[in-house]
């Protein structure tokens, strides 16, 4: 394991010496996947060292591991919950309508920040990091991004996205759905939720996957036992869900706890903690600590697929113009800041960011909010990110907005969905979003 | 179709089915307190991980210094439901159900189950009391409880000795529901506040004042089997939904659409099943207008009132139905509404069974609910008498619930502030559910949530486990099995699968077997004693009833 080929390459342009095995880690520097290994078969020996008897849980973990490509691809999926109003993230400044429909949270038309690709639309304050990265071409922006016939209900929209169907009865996500088709049998990492519960996008019918909030906090303790006692007590843990059984609601409790205890031997190099390489700085909030954990994991060489994270709070039926810029704020630049790390990181090729919410906001307010509406914003994020925008803003008039006065959709969210299938995780979308095929496919992914 | 939650418990995501993850944020300044790090659990647990392995490490090769134990005293044991005085010593006492009856065995098995359904799970010695009594009986006393409740043992406090203070201490409110759940003698009184919490839920993240909290628990805990309509009116007016919904900034000017659309949606109709349109969303809206509170650095919000003035008195249509309703027709439109009792009998039974009820049983229910004038007490009943509920899948435990059950059977009073910050690793603290929708029963457990819970049993274990002599001077010859029977006594004899116990002992003869020197022979043991207590609650068998 520690002669894989992917050493050089992750260290290049870092200026570290040579790794070797057994050296201790530079003072500072973020876990290398060589450290890692290294770190990992470390741990290994101890638990040997520890225990007679084997550490088979532990085994497999690194072995699945290693045997997955340093160049897999990675999609991260990030949820903005409660439906956030696009039009103040790409104030429609240019369109008459905007200061009648909006008197009180109307973006004036002399700040924020220019577009370049719609004049008549302008980023907000808060969000200037998204600006940033649209200029440097690493942000395909959806400005009116939904479905026909969109539904205002926050639990029946999430769910289309998540299931990647228009269907209320859709069981599985599509994240899922991808991973049952091409993951593993054996690996709750290729499929992670970044949070405390399981993210439905990535619920899948056949294979593991595993939700964890911070890599570095995954523990087993047990009061008054330690040593080999303790050693043989994980083994047992994973053991106790193993046996089959025919009662539904044991088989899902048990499948549940080998899944942990599958997972809880792939962290198990992470229980010292990871570092953020020098000149990154994420925001002190929860989103910015997931994502910079996540890049350490995935500079660790743990071996994951796609990658779902929720952050909340965009319902603003009430009080919207003290309350969404500092949401917005703060969760653009942990999006930024993930993107800092991985080119810090040399892995910025290797992994591309959705950004999605269920729906936009009705484009007339409600006296300090706004309630539910149709269409809304989206991005693509990352170094292979098209970078050019998909479908135009649909504009603001009667004739323009939908029956029920919302944003009209000019593009399909299951079209993005074919898009990220076929161009970054390079599979066949047909088998995994129903009539994938009737949906154009944006270019989101630069050749 | 409707609001139903059963699916095959393996990780759905089924829309009609699920219940969710949302956080919705204070949408206004308000001040809350911070909630208190984890480092700051009080001096019985602030031993952080690393110096935790650090120690075990240590403590491996090392004889031990003697430290002074902090022991956790036993609380007493809450009495059992008390079989209904009024149902004579015949045994023939029926309970009235128009659909079927579980007419099998009612032993100590089912007494858990039902006791784990309808309530916090035995206390010791209660599963046995409630067998004797006989199906009906056991029901009964649950549904029918005589007086109001008592609380055996000792008062919860903080960690340092302090009483709760629940109104305003970050985390003491979910304390004091808790300690209710624990301690009570009149479990189904609990557990229906907590179905209540999470059919209605209202999140002190959205709301911010603890007091508001707990009014609205109280008004759920005076309805626990009484009469939805009533219900649903009184949720309408009370201030954490007013808050927490916005039905203080819907007025005629500017309807605000949040309330109708939950009420509707999660309440009391379901999403996506043709029960009402966009249009009836926003004419709902206007009828639910005039709710208007006051605002103070010292109270907070206080003061909740209907204000005529801010409400649209104009004619509104709603299911058709032309009028110039106000918030009490509103509430009431929707109670009554001909796809209310599908989704109402759905949406309750999935609480206390995991798979849906037979289609003429499920009619039958619904005809029972409404002819009562939307009593809920004859369809709990009727629900906790069905065979599905004794014969049918298991159920994952709420992680509070779980907890709960826990405390009663080690006996163990409120004496930690952890329990909060643990139950959020868990995934449930009370009072600040996901979303308006709940939390999501069909998927209690995944790698995040397990591993909450296996650290709910070890605090649960802490200050109790083995130490010391208890260790040293364990008994050398003590065999596997001898160790798992203790190991299950310690938790009051709960009942095991035959596949968990084979791995309890196969656990058991491995971490004593190969060459050992006597003092290992013998602290192996005591350490294998304290590891069953925790492997045996934590397993999948004791998550699910």
């Amino acid at each position: 394991m520690a002669n894989c080929g992917c050493t050089e390459y992750s260290r290049a342009g870092r200026g570290l010496p040579a790794i070797e095995p057994g050296m201790p880690l530079p003072a500072g520097t973020g876990l290398t996947r060589r450290s890692f290994l290294s770190r990992a078969s470390g741990l290994a020996m101890s638990v040997y060292g520890a225990a007679s008897l084997g550490p088979k849980a532990f085994e497999a973990g690194i072995a699945a591991a290693a045997a997955q490509s340093a160049e897999q691809r990675i999609l991260v999926s990030v949820f903005l919950s409660g439906g956030v109003d696009s039009l103040t993230v790409l104030a429609p400044t240019g369109h008459s309508r905007y200061g009648s429909l909006r008197p009180a949270l109307a973006m004036p038309a002399d700040q924020g920040i220019p577009f370049a690709e719609d004049t008549s639309l302008r980023w907000h304050p808060s969000v200037a990091s998204l600006a940033t990265l649209h200029d440097e071409g690493k942000l395909t922006v959806f400005p009116a991004v939904g479905y026909d016939d969109p539904n205002q209900s926050h639990f029946t929209s999430r769910h289309y996205w998540e299931v990647g169907e228009v269907n209320p009865s859709g069981r599985w996500g599509w994240l899922g759905r991808f991973l049952d088709r091409h993951g593993a049998p054996d690996n709750p990492l290729q499929g992670l939720t970044l949070g405390w519960e399981l993210q439905p996008s990535l619920a899948a019918r056949e294979v593991p996957v595993a939700t964890v909030s911070r890599p570095d906090q995954y523990d087993f303790w047990s009061p008054g036992v330690w040593g080999p006692v303790h050693d043989q007590m994980l083994e047992a843990f994973g053991e106790l869900g193993e046996a089959s059984t025919g009662d539904a609601g044991l088989r899902y409790a048990r499948a549940q706890v080998t899944a942990t205890s599958t997972l809880r031997s792939q962290l198990e190099p992470f229980q010292s903690g990871y570092s953020t390489p020098a000149g990154v700085t994420y925001p002190d909030a929860e989103l910015g600590r997931r994502l910079a954990a996540l890049s350490a994991m995935i500079e660790g060489g743990l071996p994951l697929r796609v990658v779902a994270v929720e952050t909340g709070g965009y319902d603003t039926h009430s009080n919207q113009a003290q309350t969404l810029a500092p949401d917005l704020d703060e969760v653009t630049r942990s999006l930024l800041a993930f993107q800092r790390d991985l080119e810090a990181r040399g892995l910025a090729d290797r992994v591309l960011v959705h950004v999605w919410s269920e729906f936009g906001r009705r484009p007339e307010e409600n006296g300090s909010g706004t309630d539910h509406g149709a269409a809304g914003v989206g991005f693509v994020m990352g170094s292979r990110a098209s970078g050019e925008m998909v479908g135009s803003f649909p504009g603001l008039l009667d004739s323009q907005l939908d029956g029920a006065d919302n944003l009209r959709a000019t593009s399909d969210f299951r079209g993005a969905y074919r898009a990220l299938l076929e161009q970054w995780l390079e599979v066949d979308a047909g088998e995994i979003i129903p009539g994938a095929s009737s949906f154009p496919a944006p270019t989101l992914v630069r050749p | 179709m409707g609001d139903t939650k059963w699916v095959d418990p393996v990780a759905p995501a089924d829309a009609a089915a699920r219940r969710r993850k949302r956080r919705k944020r204070k949408t206004r300044p308000r001040c809350q307190p911070k909630r208190r790090p984890r480092a700051r659990a009080d001096s019985l647990y602030a031993v952080d991980s690393k110096r935790r392995r650090r120690k075990a490490k240590r403590r491996v090769c090392q004889k031990r210094r003697r430290k002074p134990v902090r022991r956790v005293p036993l609380q007493p044991v809450p009495p059992p439901p008390a079989p209904p005085s009024g149902a004579g010593p015949a045994p023939e006492f029926r309970l009235s159900s128009p659909v079927a009856t579980w007419s099998g065995a009612f032993g100590v098995r089912e007494a858990e189950r039902l006791l784990w359904r309808a309530g916090f799970g035995p206390s010791p010695g209660h599963a046995q009391a409630l067998a004797g009594m006989g199906l009906h009986r056991a029901v009964a006393a649950l549904t029918r409880p005589e007086g109001g409740q008592t609380f055996t043992g000792a008062a919860p406090t903080d960690g340092d000795g302090n009483p709760l203070a629940p109104e305003d201490a970050w985390g003491h409110d979910h304390l004091w529901f808790l300690d209710r759940m624990v301690r009570t003698d009149q479990p189904l009184v609990e557990r229906m506040t907590l179905i209540w919490h999470d059919w209605f839920a209202t999140s002190n993240d959205g709301v911010g004042q603890q007091n508001l909290m707990l009014a609205q628990n109280e008004l759920f805990r005076r309805h626990w089997l009484g009469s939805f309509d009533q219900l649903v009116h009184d949720v309408t007016a009370d201030p954490a939904m007013i808050v927490w919904l916005n039905l203080d900034q819907n007025t005629r000017w500017n309807p605000n659409e949040n309330y109708a659309r939950e009420l509707m949606e999660l309440f009391t109709l379901g999403a996506d099943r043709g029960a009402y349109t966009e249009t009836d969303v926003r004419e709902l809206a206007r009828a639910l207008t005039g709710w208007d509170n006051d605002w103070s650095g010292e109270l907070g919000y206080h003061n909740f009132r209907f204000v005529q003035n801010r409400h649209d008195a104009s004619a509104k249509t709603v299911f058709g139905q032309t009028g110039a309703f106000g918030w009490e027709q509103a509430a009431a439109m929707c109670v009554r509404h001909p796809l209310h009792a599908s989704f109402f009998v759905e949406k309750l039974w999935s609480y206390f069974v995991p798979v849906p009820p037979p289609d003429g049983d499920r009619a039958a229910l619904e005809q029972l609910y409404v002819q009562s004038g939307w009593q809920v007490r004859p369809v709990v009943e009727a629900i906790l008498l069905h065979p599905q509920l004794h014969e049918g899948p298991r159920m994952v435990k709420p992680p509070v619930v779980f907890l709960a059950g826990m405390l009663r059977a080690l006996r163990r009073a409120i004496d930690t502030e952890a329990w909060t910050w643990l139950c959020e690793g868990a995934g449930q603290v009370l009072f600040h559910p996901p979303d308006v929708s709940g939390w999501d029963d069909s998927r209690w457990l995944d790698t995040s949530t397990v591993r909450g819970r296996w650290e709910l049993v070890g605090y649960a274990l802490a200050g109790r486990e083995l130490e010391d002599e208890a260790i040293t001077g364990y008994d050398i010859s003590e065999t596997p099995e001898t160790a798992l029977a203790l190991a299950r006594a310690a938790w009051g004899d709960p009942q095991l699968t035959g596949e968990t116990a084979a791995v309890l002992t196969a656990f058991a003869e491995a971490c004593v077997a190969g060459p050992l020197a006597n003092w290992q022979r013998r602290q192996y043991r005591g350490l294998r004693q304290n590891a069953l207590r925790h492997l045996l609650y934590f397993s999948p068998d004791l998550q699910t009833s």
